[in-house]
């Protein structure tokens, strides 16, 4: 497996440790981490973070009542069984939306780009979808109304800021308009993440 | 629901090492102590604080209490299995009240996993025997970091990790650009970095 070499913004994994963003774009950083050993270790130093930070806070009065004591349990040790892959798709995806990435419902956008919506939950802010394009094949020139994240689940893509492989994570924000193209060979599929609807250009 | 209002975000604020309300470190004592006085120390000393937290998310005091039983709960059994190569309780009392706020309270997915659920990649190793001592020492860093932190930065990290706030938000709620509340969370986790940067 090659290293992962894009990586979200110290400040959106930040967020993401903190429970801050919204539901798509943790979806997205869940996806990355899944992938990346190096971010997982920031990951637990930013919720060190957090624990101090909580740690720091006016306690409030009054005492939380003891719950019974539970007998001790014996538990297996942890078999760390590793990404739980089910045919390429990421384990929190799996564990989320339990399909396998030849199984989405593809709908066409334009020739050689499809597009496939993951439903949220109930007044959860943004939008999630799968994007594939075919090899070669672009995307139109568009700018973008908030965060948005794409993690590359299969094959690579380029644009101008450059190429993106398996595993890496665009960050950007809405000062950035791009047209990003399917690897030559392979073309791709990635999971977005988008804060607000993306608009097009030209 | 019950809401505390926040006159000023500096009022939660750590001022010095010294006013820090608890030391995670002694979370790690008592959570794997398995003895009856420790299951409700651990009660006792972080249960307001839990308790705490789910209010500022907009649980009532009922709902409040049982999620910060259910966290330590969760805090203690986690703890029979203690490594410290998987994080520590003071990160798991954190992750564990930040999913149930996310599931429970936001009522969304929680795409968070606690970290000794995240996937390895490969099988996982015991703890080196100096692991425990050099997370001892990881949590007295960040502490004395955040501690050390401009007023401003800190503000900032503690909208962000405590009330949950977006970038978005904590803009809004202290009246500054976005460009400037990521330019404060940068900087802070930038000398967090720092002070980890030799126990890497």
């Amino acid at each position: 497996m090659t290293a992962i070499r894009r990586h979200p913004e110290s400040v959106t994994l930040m967020s993401f440790a903190a429970g801050a963003l919204a539901e798509p774009l943790s979806a997205a950083c869940s996806v990355h981490v899944s992938m990346c050993a190096q971010c997982r270790g920031e990951l637990r130093d930013m919720e060190l973070v957090g624990a101090t930070l909580l740690g720091s806070t006016p306690m409030g009065a009054g005492r939380v009542a003891v719950p019974a004591k539970p007998r001790e349990v014996q538990l297996g040790a942890h078999t760390g069984d590793g990404v739980r892959n089910r045919d390429g798709l990421p384990g929190p995806l799996a564990r989320n939306y339990g399909l396998a990435l030849d199984q989405i419902p593809w709908k066409r956008l334009a020739p050689g780009v499809w597009q496939h919506h993951l439903e949220l939950s109930p007044g959860a802010e943004g939008e999630l979808y799968f994007i594939k394009l075919a090899p070669g094949f672009r995307l139109p020139l568009h700018g973008h109304t908030g965060a948005e994240l794409t993690v590359v689940l299969t094959g690579a893509f380029t644009d101008a800021s450059g190429e993106f492989r398996r595993g890496d994570m665009q960050d950007i924000d809405n000062s950035i308009e791009h047209q990003p193209v399917g690897d030559k060979q392979e073309g791709c599929i990635c999971l977005v993440a988008a804060e607000g609807p993306y608009l097009l250009k030209g | 629901m019950l809401r505390p209002s926040i006159d000023s975000p500096t009022a939660y604020a750590p001022r010095s090492v010294s006013a820090w309300g608890w030391m995670p470190d002694s979370l790690s004592r008592i959570a794997t102590e398995r003895s009856d006085g420790a299951f409700r120390r651990l009660f006792e000393e972080f249960g307001p604080q839990i308790r705490h937290y789910m209010m500022r998310h907009g649980a009532d005091a009922a709902t409040a209490e049982e999620l910060a039983q259910e966290t330590l709960l969760a805090v203690w059994r986690k703890a029979a299995q203690y490594s410290a190569a998987k994080g520590t309780p003071a990160t798991w009392m954190f992750s564990i009240a930040r999913n149930l706020r996310i599931d429970r309270l936001r009522r969304e997915v929680c795409w968070q996993e606690l970290s000794d659920d995240v996937a390895e990649g490969t099988p996982s190793e015991e703890a080196p025997p100096d692991a425990t001592a050099s997370e001892r020492q990881r949590q007295a860093r960040v502490q004395a970091a955040l501690s050390a932190l401009p007023e401003d930065q800190r503000d900032v990290v503690t909208l962000a990790f405590v009330e949950g706030l977006a970038h978005h938000a904590i803009a809004e709620r202290l009246s500054l650009p976005l460009g400037t509340v990521k330019s404060r969370l940068r900087l802070a986790y930038q000398k967090v970095r720092a002070a980890l940067e030799d126990l890497k």
